[in-house]
């Protein structure tokens, strides 16, 4: 028995930058909260291989699993949220600009 | 310390046109990712969780004042306004962006830098004694031995893709500073009637599968070292294993064929190989001692030490913990902490760079040194010249007494920047050396060594840490395995583990159980941590470990 899709999200790193990013429905965001989740399986390998394609502007794409609180997409590994959030021993990272 | 010649500035510069180039042709899509990594690789260029890893070599451990100062400048110009210096005596930089790394390279050539095979399946930078040239108990300074050694393995055609990569470590003395016996090569500089050679020590490492290495010849002639080195590596790199990443280091390539198979294979290719060498490695050898030979040691008074030494019980405390004997007369080894209780291990600010530049110049004959315990060294300071040192220390928050104490904590970056990690190391140490710091307990422990890898690879070393400490993933929580026993020294030793890991929040009380056991269990204050283990194995660290164990069998 397979087992039933959990909601995704596809992320990757910024080519030049090196960050972390998110895809959206119409190109990449910087904050999970924009990202545009995926509940179909047929679907999130189709736009994990969009993604993908975009060689001369994205690095390392995949598909990380995510929780939905109300419709904002949540981490639900620490690794996930260590990249969502930047490192704990000093204020870099996305936490820098938030 | 060695200058780069008008070859090595012309190799670096034409090696850092191919990478900008190389760079360009990534940025506008020319080159996929694919291809691109290799490349970036053998230029040190990671790309970790957060941003772009840039690696730099500081040779064997040794650089000046003016490099020093240059990391510093690269630290503000193209990073965050700091850098992490690593277990293998290099300087990470956390933040470089895609575009600024060709120039990052340029200003690391300025000041005879780079950042060249400190990744990917090469012959990486070779790592010394931190205290190579200074201490007194030394038989000869390995560092000339270590630049041609990096010279020969630098862009050697053979080696550029090899199964995995390689590490080789030295030391000139028989207490062993390098790790020796955790290295892919270990070298030993020792004295047979007279003459200079060296034990080799083969297939030694850490990460998923440790080994300690073993001797595959007790005394090699001087003169056979490049073309022995040439053979092992290139026997290695016939048979090893290419199939499987985990089994493709040379220790478990020794460990599958036996130490006296490959001794068997090594003589055989080294047969061929020696004729090769026409003798020029040798006059090369003679010409980098000269780049090495010692300062002008000077004779003065002490006087200034032993009033401070007598009247300033901070100053004391510090010399007591933070010296290290020297071989001329007058001089200490001044080993700066950059392991200030809280602060992350191996962290030094660009101002903390600045100033400790400044201090190599004015009082350390400008030379100073990275140790694979992330401590800086300032390897040739009079002791007149200590109490001065120490107040400018201090202001920069670099005076911390603790080098060889429980707070003096190798870690990896762990999961707060590195890919590869399953958990996080940073804070691990930052808490354990806040409460042992808090308890004032951390002088009479005395000398213990932990260890913190976030991974299995084992950058962190945790295997050979008097206390080892693992990061793993368990079931989507950071989990912790210890291991005690483990000795880095000449009498290397794999660590023995425990049991079950801990979380996090567990974690600190389980290793002050661990501590507390020690202290109660020593014969006197001056039996250290590792050889009341030894004397009493681990029976009764593990019930202090696991007191629910205990509970359960009565």
């Amino acid at each position: 028995m397979s087992k039933s899709f959990t909601p995704k999200v596809v992320t990757a790193n910024d080519l030049l930058k090196g960050d972390v990013i998110y895809q959206t429905a119409t190109g990449w965001t910087r904050d999970l909260a924009d990202a545009e989740i995926l509940t179909d399986e047929a679907h999130a390998d189709l736009r994990l291989i969009e993604g993908s394609q975009q060689i001369a502007d994205v690095v390392g794409v995949y598909l990380m699993d995510v929780a939905l609180d109300g419709t904002a997409p949540q981490t639900t590994h620490f690794r996930e949220a260590f990249r969502a959030k930047g490192p704990s021993n000093y204020v870099h990272g996305k936490q820098e600009v938030a | 310390m060695y200058t780069y010649n008008d070859f090595d500035k012309s190799f670096i510069a034409t090696r850092n046109a191919q990478f900008r180039d190389q760079v360009e042709r990534r940025i506008d899509g020319s080159l996929t990712e694919g291809e691109f990594k290799p490349l970036r690789l053998m230029n040190g260029l990671y790309l970790q969780l957060h941003a772009y890893m840039l690696r730099v070599a500081i040779p064997y451990g040794t650089l000046n004042g003016g490099q020093m100062r240059q990391l510093a400048f690269i630290a503000d110009k193209w990073d965050k306004g700091y850098g992490h210096f690593t277990t293998r005596q290099n300087i990470q930089y956390n933040w470089p962006e895609l575009r600024d790394v060709p120039d990052m390279l340029d200003a690391l050539a300025e000041v005879g830098m780079h950042a060249i095979q400190t990744s990917g399946n090469t012959i990486r930078n070779v790592t010394a004694d931190h205290f190579a040239g200074a201490s007194a108990d030394e038989i000869a300074d390995p560092r000339p031995v270590a630049e041609l050694i990096r010279q020969w393995s630098t862009d050697h055609p053979e080696f550029q893709f090899m199964p995995r990569k390689f590490k080789i470590a030295i030391t000139g003395s028989p207490n062993d500073r390098a790790v020796t016996r955790a290295h892919d090569i270990g070298l030993r500089m020792v004295e047979k009637d007279g003459e200079a050679g060296f034990e080799v020590i083969v297939g030694g490492g850490l990460g998923r599968t440790p080994m300690i290495g073993k001797v595959i010849t007790d005394f090699l002639p001087q003169e056979d070292l490049l073309p022995y080195l040439e053979s092992v590596v290139s026997v290695w790199n016939q048979i090893g294993r290419r199939d499987n990443k985990y089994k493709a280091r040379i220790k478990i390539t020794v460990h599958e064929h036996g130490i006296e198979e490959i001794r068997r294979l090594v003589d055989e290719r080294f047969a061929i190989v020696k004729g090769s060498f026409s003798g020029i490695d040798q006059v090369r050898l003679a010409e980098y001692k000269t780049h090495f030979a010692p300062p002008d040691f000077v004779v003065k008074s002490e006087a200034v030490f032993k009033d401070a030494y007598h009247s300033d019980p901070v100053f004391r405390s510090w010399a007591d913990t933070n010296l290290s004997a020297h071989k001329a007369d007058g001089y200490s080894i001044v080993s700066i902490s950059i392991k200030k209780h809280g602060d992350t291990p191996g962290d030094a600010t660009s101002d903390q760079m600045r100033l400790m530049a400044d201090l190599a110049e004015a009082y350390g004959h400008n030379e100073l040194r990275i140790s694979h315990e992330q401590n800086v060294i300032l390897p040739h300071v009079h002791k007149s010249d200590l109490p001065a040192l120490h107040a400018a220390l201090k202001e920069q928050g670099l005076a911390t007494a603790n080098i060889g104490l429980i707070s003096d904590i190798i870690a990896c970056p762990g999961m707060d920047y590195c890919a590869l990690a399953t958990a996080r190391s940073i804070p691990i140490a930052q808490e354990i050396a806040t409460r042992f710091d808090d308890l004032k307990l951390e002088h009479d422990i005395g000398n213990l060594k932990i260890k913190i890898s976030g991974c299995i690879n084992a950058c962190g070393h945790h295997h050979v840490g008097h206390i080892g400490i693992l990061g793993l993933d368990r079931a989507g929580v950071e989990n912790y395995q210890v291991t005690l026993g483990g000795d880095h020294t000449e009498t290397a030793k794999i660590g023995d583990r425990a049991g079950r890991g801990f979380e996090a929040h567990e974690l600190v009380p389980a290793i002050e159980r661990v501590v507390d056991t020690y202290l109660a269990l020593r014969t006197d204050k001056d039996e250290e941590f590792i050889e009341t283990y030894r004397r009493l194995g681990l029976a009764p660290f593990k019930a202090a470990l696991y007191p629910e164990a205990q509970a359960d069998a009565a």
